[in-house]
């Protein structure tokens, strides 16, 4: 159990060097240069010359800029870990003071929406596969089906267009009622958010609440002609203890270890999705910064969002190895 | 006594048949079962046929969209769906579908556009009419597949500037189908290529690339084409962008191709007949090609038509927030912009169509690759 929880940590910090690299590479890409931008800027608000040379040689020293890019990447690296986001060209803010609630928003929106997949998905794909080829089993065959070829944007805009015609809403729904929106956190907002957060978690993890349905059922199934499926039922077990104990324990390891990729796309759906609903998350700052080319602030999204992902994917593993006594003794 | 007789012929019949069943599965080749399987899913059938639809029409959309994505019927703007009906204003029944004259003019409160049929005036459409000019393959035509003379049809209404939202759909989808299936052929062969290598020659080899595969399936794949599309220069011509647009999407997703291939390869290498052609002197290319490839070919067929929806979808959303294809080249992503202004959608709810199409190409995307997976099961009983 050490070495293997050992091996997946060294993994996930190779995972976490790589990524940064090929952000910072996706940094470098575009053309144009950081000071020039940020000179340019700050002259035409007009800032005293002697705070624009400052400013511009801060940035300078900190990111190394004009070395060569072994030592950028270093500082950049290292700054980030740090905790420094680097500065954002388009709002004239250190990048962590923009992100700071709607990535914590988008991380606890996303872990719901998980936890929203696991509870609808895992009994009705259990359900399906106990009474197979019932009505129950093949309506939701279908809807999974459906529910895996739309894509959340378009079930946020077909969404919103039932909203808009039918509710005669002339606002997006948001993430909290308006008097709240500007609010400090309290118990109220927070009951307030609840009231508005499913149908956004219900719009983001239907894909893949959907998916999940299909590999549940179809492990479910395959579980349930094994011989120690029959063993139990004959040492007298009931329904409920072989379904439970015996199959459901076996069967949901796939859907365990599948976190690491629904959870990438997870965040993918809220990204698009928030921007579609202006959500208060992540995606649409994001979205601002690349049509802006506000580069740093960009990769710092990008960053920060995949080491969530790296970080929940070490997560999954060791929950996985701590169910599936198999995991846990190969290595 | 004749009953019986009757009865044992029925028997013998139903035996007759079974042996003959059994026989057909004993004596057609493995291509025919596997088509055969297939057959018999119907929603697969039916799928494929839809698909061949899609793509029929949208790769010879000009002949097929009544008018030019870019003509702009100025009296006609935000014209709502306008379907052609059979029956006219006194209840008679007329062979040829027509379409009523719209006259356009203004809410007193609210100034917005309206449109009222004017029952009075119908207009027949007609098949092979002449209209807007296009090419197609260095062949100029004017001769679109249906039209209506002296009025415009709008199947699925018109846009903010009054251009035919089907004719747009159609010549928009023409972009997103081709992504989808150039950028599943780019993914497929870079999927190819690393996943056998990873599978067959194994060891440090394996391991690099599995990390390697790994990091690109950790990234959020959205946030990463939003990013890596900033590379793109603004500048360039639409049709650039297009190539550059798909080659991104298919960079980001060969991983799971590979994962697959590779689990293939791994699978496959340790039989007897590659053991045999090592023997006879085959060398790893040679066994690569001729041995493991065409063992493998049929799931990754399989799992490369699994894979078309999530480019296309990928190609869709990056439109959509204005980073993948740039007008005036249109996709669907690049259609369904307007659906996103609420605004838009209050006033004209049916822009939202093109979400359909989308919905439905990559809806028969997967259930004609669920058909082609069970038919490839090798377990499955005919």
């Amino acid at each position: 159990m050490k070495t293997y929880i050992l091996q997946r940590f060294i993994q996930m910090i190779i995972v976490m060097l790589v990524v940064m690299l090929v952000s910072f590479i996706i940094v470098e890409l575009p053309p144009g240069d950081f000071l020039t931008t940020l000179r340019e800027q700050l002259t035409e608000q007009n800032v005293d010359p002697k705070v624009i040379d400052s400013t511009v040689e801060m940035y300078r020293a900190r990111y190394g800029l004009g070395e060569n890019w072994v030592i950028r990447f270093g500082k950049w690296a290292w700054s980030l870990m740090k905790g420094d986001m680097g500065y954002s060209m388009q709002h004239n803010r250190p990048a962590s003071e923009l992100m700071g609630e709607r990535l914590s928003l988008t991380m606890w929106i996303s872990i719901a929406t998980l936890v929203f997949m696991f509870i609808v998905a895992v009994p009705i794909g259990m359900l399906s596969a106990i009474r197979q080829y019932s009505a129950w089993d093949h309506s939701f065959t279908f809807l999974a089906l459906l529910g895996v070829s739309v894509p959340s944007f378009i079930t946020a805009l077909v969404f919103l267009l039932l909203s808009v015609t039918l509710l005669g809403a002339t606002t997006v729904a948001g993430l909290f009622s308006p008097e709240y929106v500007t609010a400090e956190w309290s118990w109220a907002k927070f009951v307030d958010m609840l009231k508005h957060v499913w149908i956004i978690l219900f719009i983001v993890g239907l894909g893949d609440t959907a998916g999940t349905i299909r590999v549940m059922r179809a492990r479910m199934l395959d579980t349930l002609g094994e011989p120690y499926i029959d063993t139990a039922r004959m040492k007298g077990l009931s329904s409920a203890k072989v379904y439970f104990r015996h199959a459901l324990r076996v069967a949901i390891n796939p859907i365990i270890s599948s976190i690491g990729m629904r959870f990438p796309q997870i965040i993918s759906g809220s990204t698009i999705v928030a921007i579609v609903l202006t959500l208060p998350l992540i995606g649409p700052l994001l979205l601002d910064s690349l049509l802006g080319e506000d580069v740093y602030l960009a990769c710092s999204i990008l960053v920060v969002l995949t080491l969530a992902l790296v970080i929940g994917n070490f997560l999954a593993d060791l929950a996985l190895a701590w169910l599936d006594p198999r995991i846990r003794f190969e290595s | 006594m004749v009953q019986d007789a009757a009865e044992n012929v029925t028997s013998l019949e139903t035996e007759v048949e079974a042996e003959e069943r059994f026989d057909v599965t004993k004596q057609v080749s493995y291509g025919r079962l596997i088509y055969l399987r297939f057959l018999r899913n119907h929603a697969a059938v039916v799928a494929a046929f839809a698909l061949v639809i899609i793509y029929l029409v949208t790769l010879v959309c000009p002949f097929f969209a009544p008018y030019d994505p870019n003509t702009r019927f100025l009296e006609k703007v935000a014209h709502p769906p306008l379907l052609p009906t059979f029956i006219d204003a006194d209840g008679k029944f007329h062979l040829r579908p027509f379409v009523f004259a719209t006259v356009q003019s203004r809410d007193p409160k609210t100034m917005e556009r309206m449109y009222t049929k004017d029952t009075d005036q119908r207009f027949p459409l007609r098949l092979f009419v002449r209209g807007d000019e296009y090419t197609f393959l260095f062949w100029d035509s004017d001769l679109h597949l249906f039209g209506a003379q002296d009025s415009p049809v709008f199947l699925l209404g018109t846009d903010t500037q009054g251009r035919d939202l089907f004719s747009r759909i159609l010549f928009g989808g023409r972009i997103s189908t081709t992504v989808g299936l150039i950028g599943v052929a780019i993914s497929l062969i870079l999927g190819i290529v690393i996943g056998m290598a990873s599978g067959y020659l194994g060891g440090a080899v394996d391991a690099v690339i599995q990390r390697g595969i790994e990091v690109l399936l950790s990234f959020p794949s959205l946030p990463l084409w939003m990013a890596l599309s900033l590379s793109l220069p603004r500048h360039w011509s639409s049709i650039r962008i297009f190539l550059l647009i798909t080659i991104l999407l298919s960079i980001v997703g060969w991983g799971g191709l590979a994962r697959v291939v590779r689990g293939m390869t791994l699978a496959v290498k340790s039989e007897e007949f590659v053991l045999a052609s090592r023997m006879g002197g085959g060398g790893t290319w040679w066994i690569l090609i001729r041995h493991i490839l065409p063992t493998n070919l049929s799931y990754v067929i399989v799992a490369a038509t699994l894979a078309v929806p999530g480019i296309i979808l990928g190609e869709t959303a990056l439109s959509f927030l204005g980073l993948g294809i740039q007008p005036p080249m249109i996709s669907w992503g690049v259609l369904l912009q307007d659906a996103q202004k609420v605004s838009f959608l209050s006033q004209m709810p049916w822009l939202i169509a093109p979400a359909f199409f989308i919905m439905a190409t990559v809806l028969a995307f997967n259930f004609i690759g669920d058909g082609l997976r069970d038919a490839l099961d090798p377990y499955s009983n005919f």
